[in-house]
Formats: structure tokens, sequence, C-alpha cells
């Protein structure tokens, strides 16, 4: 399992399909009963290497192109498939899920297993590793199709929406001091942006700004909330706060000037640039504060097609 | 070059995001303070930094950064680390200094801006 382990969203997928899912239901069988010669008739005519032997739908052994070898290599005398089989062969259940039979694959080395019904314990498919490379591939283009058709949908919904007027609001509760969540808004909200199809340098100008603001309300206020309009032409971040507010907000536009106690500087925060940055990235941008009240921060950005190209490295030039 | 190859020329530790070293990468940032990087680190960048706690993950997507590479023997908290693998964000580690490491990466034609 070392493998899976490297690849944790293919593990996940592991994880969400069984047995059932991915084994071949149309399974090919030989009865005890049936000679050696018949079975090398069978594994050829149906190009597989290994068959279940039944008896009526109980599973009684498996026969594999193995024993045949072992069979024609012998004196040659006819045999029946009931004396050359593994009897008491290991089996799978089919709802068992696909990341242990891929387990037991790995512990045995065998090339296919007999799947039971759980059950009622009678033969229901076959698994092998080609079938579970196929049902993994097919698993992961449906996956892949489904967020595909989600970012379809959402790039397009201001074009399939009819109305005088289109906007989306999208709105964030902030909380002061809780660094377990703090970023989380802008994390989710990049993610918002690029499934509704916004460019990418200005998703990036987007991100930086919302970050700055969001982390300014972690580290300074008691609350706020964080609040985007997004319309055709134009995206609009309002972030306002309740706290101490800031004194002087010419000086908090500069370079450098922060109000930072230690601890926030020791975590790499509060180096004065939070402001600037935002500045950088925006293409209008208000700020009113009330000292004691709160702060609320006004920053737009142009998304039609003449929007500004500068801040292609998210305000960094 | 990719990341698997960096990872594997420099000896790097990979704390999270086994499964991202295909990224190619081009450019690096190096800075402990947050808010620098988030406004001068290039889109797509390695991040050198000593800084391991979790708010490292939310400037590393903010960014779309490659990945963050913690120098001088830092590990990632406990916090970080599942926040990385939520969030697909690559940490890996290293022994050497910011600078060395920098300097390392500079002979691999990492660039600075």
């Amino acid at each position: 399992m070392a493998l899976t382990a490297k690849f944790v969203k293919t593990q996940e997928l592991l994880f969400e399909l069984r047995v059932a899912d991915v084994m071949r239901r149309d399974v090919i069988t030989v009865r005890p009963d049936q000679t050696m010669t018949e079975l090398r008739r069978i594994l050829r005519d149906h190009r597989i290497s290994g068959t279940p032997v039944a008896a009526g739908d109980e599973l009684v052994g498996m026969i594999t192109i193995a024993d045949l070898i072992a069979f024609l290599n012998s004196d040659g005398e006819e045999a029946l498939i009931g004396d050359k089989m593994t009897a008491n062969p290991d089996s799978l259940f089919s709802d068992q899920l696909l990341v242990h039979a891929i387990q037991q694959f790995d512990a045995t080395r065998f090339g296919r297993f007999p799947v039971l019904d759980p059950r009622s314990r009678k033969l229901v498919g076959i698994l092998t590793k080609g079938l579970i490379i196929e049902g993994m591939l097919r698993a992961m283009e449906q996956a892949f199709q489904e967020e595909e058709i989600r970012q379809y949908r959402a790039s397009h919904i201001f074009e399939d929406m009819v109305a005088e007027y289109k906007e989306i609001y999208l709105t964030y509760e902030l909380v002061g001091r809780d660094f377990d969540r703090a970023g989380k808004a802008s994390t989710q909200m990049k993610r918002n942006l690029k499934r509704l199809g916004i460019r990418p340098d200005i998703i990036h100008r987007l991100a930086v700004a919302s970050y700055e603001a969001e982390m300014n309300t972690v580290l300074y206020a008691e609350s706020g909330v964080m609040e985007f309009r997004i319309a055709p032409e134009e995206i609009v971040m309002r972030l306002r706060d309740r706290g101490p507010g800031i004194a002087d907000v010419e000086k908090a536009k500069q370079p450098g000037y922060s109000g930072a106690p230690e601890w926030v500087r020791e975590m790499g925060f509060g180096a004065g640039m939070g402001i600037p940055n935002i500045i950088k990235c925006a293409d209008r941008i208000d700020l009113q504060s009330t000292v004691g009240v709160g702060t609320t921060l006004s920053v737009r950005i142009f998304t039609g097609a003449g929007a500004n190209r500068a801040g292609d490295e998210g305000g960094g030039t | 070059m990719t990341l698997r190859e960096i990872v594997e020329k420099l000896d790097l530790q990979v704390h999270a995001g086994a499964g991202r070293m295909e990224v190619t990468v081009a450019r690096g940032y190096m800075s402990d303070m947050l808010s620098d990087v988030i406004g001068n680190a290039p889109i797509g960048g390695l991040w050198i930094t000593m800084q391991k706690h979790k708010n490292v993950v939310a400037v590393a997507v903010m960014k779309s950064l490659a990945a963050i590479v913690l120098v001088q023997g830092r590990v990632p908290e406990e916090d970080t680390l599942r926040a990385a693998e939520e969030e697909e964000v690559v940490i890996l580690g290293t022994t050497m200094s910011a600078f060395a490491l920098a300097a390392r990466l500079h002979d691999l034609g990492i660039a600075g801006d």
C-alpha cells in the first residue's frame, strides 16, 4: 500500500469504490466434471488465463493456465478439472472496499479472485488487476468530468441568467484571534473565483487583497464580515470589522507602518505591508475607520475585457 | 525543473504533498514575513522560510506556490500538515540554512526576481 499512500486523491477514490463496482459480472465458469482438454479450448476461446470452477452457482475451486501447463507436461492422460483445480480458493466479497481487495492481491500475488455475494455466498463475479485498473480509470474520468461540468456551469452563470442586473454576493463571517480558521475565507473565495472562470491574474490580485484584509481582522479586530459582490464587469470586496479602528488611515497606507505587537510579528505578520499590498492589487480602494468602533475597507477590481493586467504577479512590481 | 528533480538533487525531505511533485518551478522567494510573501513572491514559485505554523498554508494557496521549503531542520506543526493535505500544498524540508538552500537552487537555475 506504500504506493497508494503517495496519491491522496486516488486513495480517496479507492475508498469510495467497492469490489462490486469494478468486478466483471458475466463470469465464465467451468464445471468440475469437465475435462482438462475442454478447459484448454475454453481458455483459448475466451482469451482468459484462469477461471472459477462452479457446481451450479456454488464456487468449488479455481483453475488457471498454470494448472493446464502442468497437466500438458504430465503423461498426457485425460483428467477432470475437479482433480486439477485449487479447491476452496481464496475469494472476495462483493461489498468489500476495493483497497482491501488490492491488499489481498498484493499479499497473495494471485492474478484473479472469484467474488461472492456476502449473504448467499454464491459466485457473482470475478476481479482481476486489469479490471481494477479499468475501474479506477473510469472513476477518475467521472470525477474529472464532474469538476469540469461544475466549472463550466459556474463560469457561464452570467451568460445563462437573464436579468437587468446580474450580481452574486458571497459573504464570510470572520472571528478575531481565531488563528485556526485564519485565511479560510480567502482560501474558499479563491476556489469560488476559479469556478466562476475569473481570469487567473485577477484571481491572484483578489486573493492577495482578501487575505491581507482577512488577516487584519483576525489579528486586530473582534469580528468582521467580508462580502464579495461579483458582477460581470467588476468584483468588489467589502470588509467591515468591529474593533479598535485605525487612528491614522493615511499613515496605515504607507509601507512599513504597523501597530502590531511582538507576538503578531513573530508569526510573520505585522510588517506594515498589509494595506500597501491591498492598494497594489486594487483598482479602487476606500478605507474608513473610527477609533474604538471599527474599520470598513472596500476594494474594487475590474474584471471586464479591458481589465488592468498590471499586477499579474499579485501586485509585486 | 520539476519539484521531483529539485527534491532529488538537493536531498530535500517531503513533509506533505508527495503526489504533487511533477510541477515545474522556475522562480523562488525567501522571507519569513507573510505579508512580504503575499505581496512579492512570484506566482507558482518556491518559498523558503522558517515559519512552520498553519498560516503558511493559506499564503501558499493565495499565491499558488509550488512548494514551501522549511529550512534548518524545522518540521511543520501537526495542524500545518493537516491543512497542507487538505489544500493540496507541498511542504518540503532541509537541514540547510535559507542562504545555503537559495544558493543551491540558484545553481539549479531557479531564479529570483
